[in-house]
């Protein structure tokens, strides 16, 4: 054996590593079909971080078909539900410059909003629960729909088939349970106060307010 | 021997000037009864209690007003005797300065009480009834956070306490409460300890910790629990040593994991005012209805420690200790470091406010304008709980979420430490506060989203399977209609012989077309009738009657036409009344107008039909391969598919070629026996060119005759469907192909589901009459 590799050390070493590579291909092809990823895992992570209204502005009928538009090159600026909190998270997904929102396709709300139906004067068509994505709207032929308000997504497809415009977006109640903290007025509109010489900050950022 | 206990310390911390002594010069005294008590139902941390009284009840001290709504919550009850003027949204002590529900209790003086349920031997009381009471006493944690006790009391089974700490620590500057609560009351507290130490098994080691600053608190404890196990313990005074986490640590050396609660580690703690209320609860049934609170600050004329009524408006408060607004430059509820501004005096006290601070400008003046951060690192050195403060300052100016939490921004206990020592002034806890809530936020809306996206699938799917469902059963009516079809051609194959072959008698003729002018002149009749009252009829009678009227009309022309079928030398007969059925008609305008559309398809002949459609087929088939050609010279990959349907089209026009070759012949010797002198002149002309079809065409009258109307439809049913599935087919392949005229097929399908439904609809009439 240490004889045959002593006198032929070239076709030996050729030998040992063609032997390695068929191992290691064989491994590789192996692991290739055993671990293979269903699916476009990219899409998946994208359309976790659209906010799922559902509500279609994006021009694509729903979240997870603007995800695999994303995927496949489209501008991540056109979801205003999300707003920039997303845009800027597609972006850091994707590693790209985070454009501002397209105001083509909707602008950005300050107060997420629920759809309300006004029950006096809902005929009850039932139009409204057939547009709706979430199933969030409840009701039967001629009978009064409502609103279950904790799965709406305040997408607005509701509003438009309505016959007798009886559903409207209002914004979300929000009270001393969901208050939370506002971050404090940026330092840098400060930063040019000299802290020290005291009074004169406050003079300043009081004159700097009126004007 | 206690004073060799071994303590350790805490990273970071610091001192600020404590600001303790001014407040424990008068002694504790029990605040008068204000006119007016405001309740808030979420005293506590977690779900706001329910309310069980109505407004103008009468109710005495002790009452329950709301109960604990779930584990998470706490009972709130009526502090004296009065009545219940409202239960309204009232400003309540929180930073936010909004409004919650509260109870608003007028007090009528009297505090008369309703008798309370006291438990001399509650020694022997299990642990079961011990925490029934607390819970009954609606006892929440009286440090600051609010904690529900009986949750807190009660650990899971797979966490044994080895550890029960009392916190006396009060580290926090000003705040004297616990102090003066230890001086006064160390028997209620050891005895309190003892009964948590019973409700948590026993644990191995109970412990009061107490900051060295408080010499008279440690000496009363230290006697009062001379004679038990309770070890009172003293350490160094630093800030922010009396907290949860920072205590644990002092005393056991042990550190909480982040984000888990003591009693992993098999520690509970509680507050030394805490302790005392759960003694008093036990042993006298007395529900949390009064706490010590610190009244303290410059601006006030007195400072000391008021045992008070929870729901006291804090103004009322600060008039019985001579409090000057003007003086004030803010006022704060809890401590200096901790507590917040309150925006109204008109707040309530609550459980959780063990101070008020009233300071002046000069002891606590507004903060200085915060400027750039420096990286001096001192809040650094300064963070108990060792975090990076500026770094997290960095991560929650820009909004960077992700950074925060990987920088445990949720163990940050929020103790204004950083804030304390940094040399800019950069309020940093705000921060950090900001940053949490928005993460927060961000989890539920996350989590909000993923409901919403599983909704949506769950829809998606729904939708997938009731369609799929839908067309299972149209396969399955299909395949129904076919045996039929089948059972019926085998039927027919049957007995069609016997009822060709012989002619039928003429006296059988007769008596068929007596029946047979019955049923028109009865058919006339009901169509008469129909159509009469339609001129006054409401629209909804309007349409009914249309129906009628449609009806009416099938079952007239069907008699007629077996009538005209039955005999070539009666065809004079139906002649007339074809015509005056729809002449009365004629004076009715949309219901004829109808009517007679409806005939002229009917009238046009099998031959027009085809020629129609023969020609519709030449423009397509012309079309199709205008777009085949074009797709061949763009070499689109839609070009096969084209020319596959060019030579469709063009096999169908070479079939409807053939069935009209056949007809032609067929159709002109049909009417031959009707009106032979018409007959004569048009049929003459091809009459010989196809004189066998002729004969084929007889025999296919014949058959005709036979045939009753229902079986016509039936036929005109079958043939329906088979076009139907044909152009299913065709939408499905141009779906699959998303061919351009996707549209059309659409429509074409819906159309021939339309008819369908229609002739189906005449033939259960049909039947009906059969």
């Amino acid at each position: 054996m240490f004889e045959t590799i002593a006198q032929h050390p070239i076709a030996s070493a050729l030998i040992a590593l063609i032997g390695l590579a068929l191992v290691f291909g064989a491994l590789l092809g192996y692991a290739a079909v055993r671990f293979k990823v269903e699916g476009d895992p990219l899409v998946e992570q994208i359309d976790t971080l659209l906010p799922q209204t559902q509500c279609g502005q994006c021009g694509y009928p729903g979240c997870k078909p603007y995800a695999q538009a994303i995927a496949n090159g489209d501008a991540i600026n056109k979801c205003p539900p999300g707003g920039q909190t997303t845009i800027n998270e597609l972006a850091d997904l994707l590693d790209v410059e985070a454009p501002t929102l397209d105001e083509e396709h909707g602008e950005e709300s300050e107060v997420p909003t629920v759809a309300f139906i006004r029950e006096d004067e809902c005929i009850g068509c039932t139009k409204c629960i057939q547009a709706c994505p979430m199933d969030a709207i409840l009701g039967a032929a001629k009978q009064m729909h409502t609103v279950i308000v904790d799965e709406c997504t305040g997408c607005d497809l509701c509003v438009e088939p309505c016959p007798v415009d009886c559903i409207d977006m209002i914004p979300v109640a929000s009270g001393i349970r969901d208050w939370s903290w506002e971050l404090p007025a940026a330092s840098h509109e400060q930063a040019d106060l000299i802290a020290t010489d005291t009074g004169r900050g406050h003079t300043q950022r009081k004159t700097g307010e009126a004007a | 021997m206690t004073q060799l206990i071994k303590v350790w310390d805490i990273p970071g911390g610091v001192h600020p000037p404590e600001n303790k002594a001014q407040s424990l010069i008068e002694p504790l005294t029990p605040l008068a009864i204000a006119p007016q008590l405001i309740l808030p139902l979420n005293q506590h941390i977690g779900a706001p209690a329910k309310v069980l009284v109505e407004v103008g009840q009468q109710v005495l001290g002790g009452e329950l007003l709301a109960e604990a709504d779930g584990v998470f919550s706490a009972h709130v009850h009526a502090p004296t005797s009065g009545t219940v003027a409202a239960i309204v949204e009232h400003v309540v002590p929180h930073p936010s300065g909004m409004t919650d529900t509260c109870i608003i209790l007028d007090t009528d003086g009297q505090d008369s009480w309703q008798p309370l349920d006291e438990a001399p031997d509650y020694q022997n009381l299990d642990k079961a009834a011990l925490l029934a009471r607390v819970r009954a006493a609606g006892i929440a944690g009286l440090g600051g956070a609010g904690f529900p006790t009986a949750v807190k009391l009660n650990p899971r089974a797979n966490q044994p306490i080895d550890t029960l700490i009392i916190n006396g620590t009060e580290c926090e500057p000003y705040i004297t409460a616990d102090d003066i609560l230890m001086q006064n009351r160390a028997d209620e507290i050891i005895a309190g300890t003892q009964i948590l130490s019973k409700l948590l098994g026993e644990p191995g080691r109970v412990v009061i910790g107490i900051e060295d600053n408080k010499p008279d608190a440690i000496a009363t404890l230290r006697e009062a629990a001379k004679d038990t196990r309770i070890e009172v313990v003293s350490f160094p005074t630093k800030y922010p040593s009396g907290g949860e986490k920072q205590l644990i640590q002092i005393l056991t050396g042990r550190e909480v994991p982040a984000g888990q609660i003591p009693a992993s580690i098999g520690i509970v703690c509680q507050n030394v005012g805490t302790t005392a209320a759960v003694y008093r609860a036990v042993r006298f049934g007395e529900p949390l209805v009064k706490r010590i609170t610190t009244v303290v600050g410059e601006a006030l004329d007195t400072q000391r420690n008021v045992e008070v009524l929870l729901g006291t408006p804090i103004r009322f408060v600060l008039e019985q200790h001579g409090f000057n607004e003007k003086k004030a430059s803010r006022l704060v509820m809890g401590g200096p470091m901790m507590g917040f501004s309150l925006p109204d005096t008109s707040v309530p006290l609550v459980k959780t406010t063990n101070c008020i601070l009233a300071p002046t400008r000069k002891e606590l003046p507004p903060p200085s304008p915060a400027q750039a951060c420096i990286r001096c690192g001192m809040c650094a050195e300064a963070c108990p709980a060792d975090l990076l403060p500026q770094q997290l300052f960095w991560y929650a100016q820009s909004e960077d979420l992700e950074k925060l939490e990987a920088h445990n921004l949720f163990d940050c206990i929020e103790c204004g430490a950083c804030s304390f020592v940094c040399p800019s002034h950069i309020p940093l806890v705000q921060y950090y506060r900001a940053a949490k809530g928005e993460i927060r936020q961000h989890r539920i809306d996350k989590e909000k989203s993923d409901r919403s996206r599983r909704r949506f699938e769950f829809r998606k799917e729904r939708i997938a399977k009731e369609e799929a469902e839908k067309e299972a059963k149209r396969l399955a009516r299909k395949k129904a209609a076919e045996e039929a079809k089948k059972k019926l051609a085998e039927q027919k194959a049957a007995t069609g012989d016997a009822k060709t072959a012989p002619a039928p008698a003429p006296a059988d003729d007769e008596k068929q077309r007596a029946k047979l002018e019955r049923i028109v002149a009865a058919a006339e009749d009901s169509l008469k009738q129909a159509q009469k009252p339609l001129e006054d009829a409401t629209d909804e009678q309007r349409e009914k009657q249309q129906a009628r009227i449609k009806q009416a009309d099938v079952k007239l022309k069907a008699a007629q036409d077996k009538l005209a079928a039955l005999g070539a030398a009666t065809s004079a007969e139906p002649a007339p009344t074809d015509k005056a059925a729809p002449a009365k008609a004629a004076a009715d305008d949309p219901v004829s107008a109808a009517i007679e559309r409806a005939k002229a398809k009917v009238a046009m002949s099998p031959e027009d039909k085809l020629r129609s459609s023969l020609e519709s087929l030449y423009k397509r088939l012309a079309k199709a391969e205008d777009k085949a050609r074009e797709a061949r010279e763009q070499d689109s990959d839609k070009a096969d598919a084209l020319e596959q349907g060019v030579s469709k089209l063009k096999e169908k026009i070479a079939s409807t070629q053939k069935e009209l070759d056949e007809l032609t012949p067929s159709n002109v010797a049909e009417p031959t026996p009707r009106d032979p002198s018409t007959s004569d002149t048009s049929g003459g002309a091809t009459a010989d060119a196809a004189s066998n079809a002729i004969e084929k065409a007889k025999a296919r009258a014949a058959a005709m005759s036979t045939m009753s109307a229902a079986d016509k439809l039936r036929n005109q049913v079958d043939s329906l469907e088979a076009r139907l599935e044909k152009s299913r087919a065709r939408l499905s392949k141009a779906e699959a192909e998303n061919d351009e005229n996707i549209d059309a097929f659409k429509a074409g399908v819906e159309k021939l589901e339309v008819k369908l439904a229609a002739t189906r609809e005449q033939l259960a009439q049909q039947n009906e009459q059969a």
